[in-house]
């Protein structure tokens, strides 16, 4: 599992599965794969699409590394729809109500946002170390109330204003702003897509060359063994979920401070979803999930352009779908060879026979 | 042995007891429908005021369009959603009709993507040559304030919503509430237990517009009727305009509280809304956007569906191609209400005839401005 082939193949076998299935669903639907490729790839170039998918990616790199921390401690937070959507809500009305000067008011907003996510993430975390609340049902049943409570904040009795038929929390002022880097036509890349890649970077050093890394894998492996030696895995599991939470509050920062500056009610959903598949995707790895990041991204801007030459664009939706599929299968069909292999290597160095029981192992 | 075969049949003839009693039960509640409350006492029928009401839209001049490229990006759900985008789409394929335009792409929304993806897909309309282009529906509003500024010499046309500072966006809006307040009207006239209800999509300020409208009606009508709300999703999560078993528990939850008619704005989850009707007794529904008794695929509930408020996305959309073809947009309308056919009750299936006088005296009351009619619910 550990070699480099072990790493790469799964995913480039599942990209090339899917991309076989979408061509026989496009095939049988009567449209032309070859010019839905060329309209996809050709896209790129076009206007501020190429702009626009890396700052789709940082979002999604933000979710999946929220989903990734948590997996890192074997926790499955589905949660990060709804930590993140209630930390933008709350750190729009928040960064909307105060006057703070220039970069003071936005750093104070980020911090809102990640404190948000993290006392949200709070609830399941407590609810598990303390109760064993499974952290899959917790989270799923706090999406649904934070949908609720957004709803509720974004009323126009509360914090909403309307705007037309739409509704929006009050303007962020300019000084609550983070410029972007403006690319002429190619469009603007968001600011805080530089605070993806430093989370990133953060992210690796804390589970690689830390002692907190190490703990934390540790008792994400096996929470008993690690008790064993001396981890507190309760701790464990609060930390982790804590953070995974606090960068899932600012999931929607870049787009919040870099271009709507307000909450809206259209306001995009289903980043926290998109982030536990691109977490699957890039096994965890940051730059496994840079890469997935950016192949999702790229996948969502094709609808527009598949949608463009008359290609069905749930097109896009089929292969998103059948990539998240197939790479877990092709991880665990990759593993099962290698650990054969190795399984037989062994067997050969003990001396000839091959031990019945890595036979049986790997048979089944 | 004796013994035991007395306690079957002891147990059979228990559990079918109770199978009746739950037989009777189950059917005394799809039956209360009608049953056990009376129908309103209604209010005097406002006069009708003669001459307000134009009997046809047909302008009369023949306009050719055939020389535009028309771009046309819907909302979620798209054609075929048998509602609001159905709407528009009408609208195209009466303009390809009445005005000779041949080249139209259409182009459709996903559910909740990012303001991005909305201004691409405007942005590569207008690089292909679109002109004009229509974006179907309010969450377009920031997009378009992004986009139309970059393509000064391309006339868009935005429905449900302005944008500031745009003279080349025209926007198409519609008096929800004075459509809305007369299917309002018809629904207290029909309800037998003086009960009717609403089921809204999302809990939307636009939604809440239909709600209002209705509310109002019924209770001009019938100032004791009892209304009852319903929206399948919150603001923000727009699940609940293409939820339509969501909108079938919900509405079974009006029904057996002893509403009789029901209106529903709930766009693709309208179909939900029909299914509940059409399977309780006496029930009877109302659509929305447009003449829903039409639509191919709700032909199995047309029975149910005795009248539809007619949101005009047609009008607008064919008025705004004609302005466009002769170039002269001076003529639309800052709204379209009910006065410019923007919006209406449909009468196919005849259930209406009835009290199509009531309807139409109410109509021209409003359209005198004699009944001012809210756009937001218990203001």
């Amino acid at each position: 599992m550990g070699s480099l082939r072990g790493q790469l193949l799964p995913p480039v076998l599942a990209i090339a599965f899917a991309a076989l299935l979408c061509t026989i669903t496009l095939l049988i639907s009567g449209a032309n794969p070859g010019s839905a490729l060329a309209a996809m790839v050709g896209q790129v170039g076009e206007g501020t699409t190429a702009v626009d998918i890396v700052n789709s990616a940082s979002v999604y790199y933000l979710a999946a590394l929220a989903v990734a921390i948590g997996f890192q401690m074997n926790l499955f937070n589905i949660g990060v729809e709804g930590q993140y959507r209630l930390a933008a809500v709350v750190a729009a009305v928040v960064g909307g109500a105060v006057a703070l000067p220039t970069g003071v008011h936005a750093a104070f907003i980020i911090v809102v946002a990640a404190l948000v996510g993290a006392a949200y993430a709070a609830i399941p975390a407590i609810l598990k170390v303390t109760r064993n609340v499974h952290e899959v049902i917790s989270t799923i049943m706090l999406n649904a109330i934070a949908a609720g409570i957004i709803a509720f904040m974004i009323r126009d009795d509360m914090f909403g204003v309307l705007r037309g038929n739409n509704i929006s929390t009050a303007e962020i002022a300019s000084s609550g702003w983070v410029p972007g880097v403006p690319l002429g036509g190619y469009g603007t890349l968001f600011g805080l897509a530089f605070l993806a890649v430093a989370v990133g970077i953060g992210y690796w050093v804390l589970m690689n060359r830390t002692r907190f890394g190490f703990e934390l894998r540790a008792a994400g492996e096996s929470p008993t063994a690690a008790t064993a030696g001396g981890v507190n895995a309760k701790r464990m599991i609060l930390v982790s979920m804590l953070l995974s939470g606090g960068v899932a509050g600012l999931v929607a920062m870049p787009e919040l401070l870099g271009r709507d500056h307000t909450y809206l009610m259209t306001s995009p959903a289903g980043y926290g979803f998109t982030g536990i598949a691109i977490a699957l995707l890039g096994r965890n790895h940051p730059a496994g999930i840079a890469f997935g990041a950016l192949l999702w991204a790229f996948l969502d801007k094709s609808a527009v352009a598949l949608d463009n030459v008359g290609v069905p664009k749930e097109i896009v939706t089929i292969m998103q779908g059948s990539i998240v599929l197939s790479v877990v299968v092709a991880y665990a069909v990759v593993r099962r060879f290698e650990l054969r292999a190795e399984q037989r290597r062994v067997g050969q160095k003990l001396g000839g026979a091959e031990p019945a029981a890595a036979t049986a192992g790997g048979a089944s | 042995m004796r013994r035991m075969r007395g306690v079957v049949l002891a147990v059979i003839a228990l559990t079918g007891a109770m199978s009746l009693v739950a037989c009777a039960k189950d059917a005394g509640r799809r039956g209360s429908v009608g049953g056990q409350a009376a129908a309103c006492k209604l209010a005097d029928k406002p006069e009708l005021i003669p001459g307000l009401i134009a009997t046809t839209t047909a302008t009369g001049e023949r306009i050719d369009g055939s020389h535009l490229r028309v771009g046309l990006a819907f909302d979620v759900g798209g054609r075929g959603d048998e509602s609001f985008n159905d709407a528009a789409a009408a609208g195209i394929d009466r303009a390809k009709e009445e005005l000779g335009i041949t080249d139209v792409r259409e182009v459709t929304a996903s559910h909740q993507e990012s303001e991005d993806v909305k201004q691409s897909r405007l942005r590569q309309l207008a690089q292909d040559g679109f002109n004009p282009i229509i974006a179907v529906g309010f969450s377009y509003a920031d997009s378009l304030e992004a986009v139309a500024p970059e393509f000064p010499n391309v006339r868009f046309a935005l429905v449900d919503a302005t944008v500031e500072g745009a003279p080349n966006v025209t926007p198409l809006l519609f008096s929800e509430e004075q459509g809305s307040f007369l299917v309002g009207v018809a629904a207290a006239y029909k309800s037998r237990n003086c009960h009717v209800g609403f089921v809204g999509g999302v809990e939307t300020p636009l939604i809440q517009k239909f709600e209002a409208g209705f509310l109002q009606g019924a209770k001009a009508a019938a100032p004791d009727i009892r209304v009852d709300v319903k929206y399948l999703t919150s603001a923000g999560d727009f699940s609940g305009f293409n939820d339509p078993e969501k909108a079938t528990h919900s509405t079974r939850g009006l029904l057996d509280r002893g509403a009789d008619v029901i209106y529903q704005a709930a766009g693709g989850s309208g179909k939900g809304v029909f299914a509940a009707v059409d399977d309780a007794d006496g029930a009877m529904a109302i659509g929305v956007d447009s003449d829903q008794y039409k639509q191919k695929n709700l032909a199995a509930y047309r029975d149910v569906i005795i009248t539809s408020m007619l949101k005009r996305v047609d009008v607008g959309v064919v008025d705004f191609l004609r302005a466009v073809a002769k170039n002269d947009l001076s003529a639309m309308p800052d709204v379209l209400n009910l006065k410019e056919n923007g919006v209406d009750y449909a009468t196919s299936g005849g259930k209406l005839d009835d009290i199509e006088d009531v309807l139409e005296a109410y109509k021209s009351q409003i359209i005198a401005g004699n009944i001012e009619v809210r756009d937001r619910p218990g203001a």
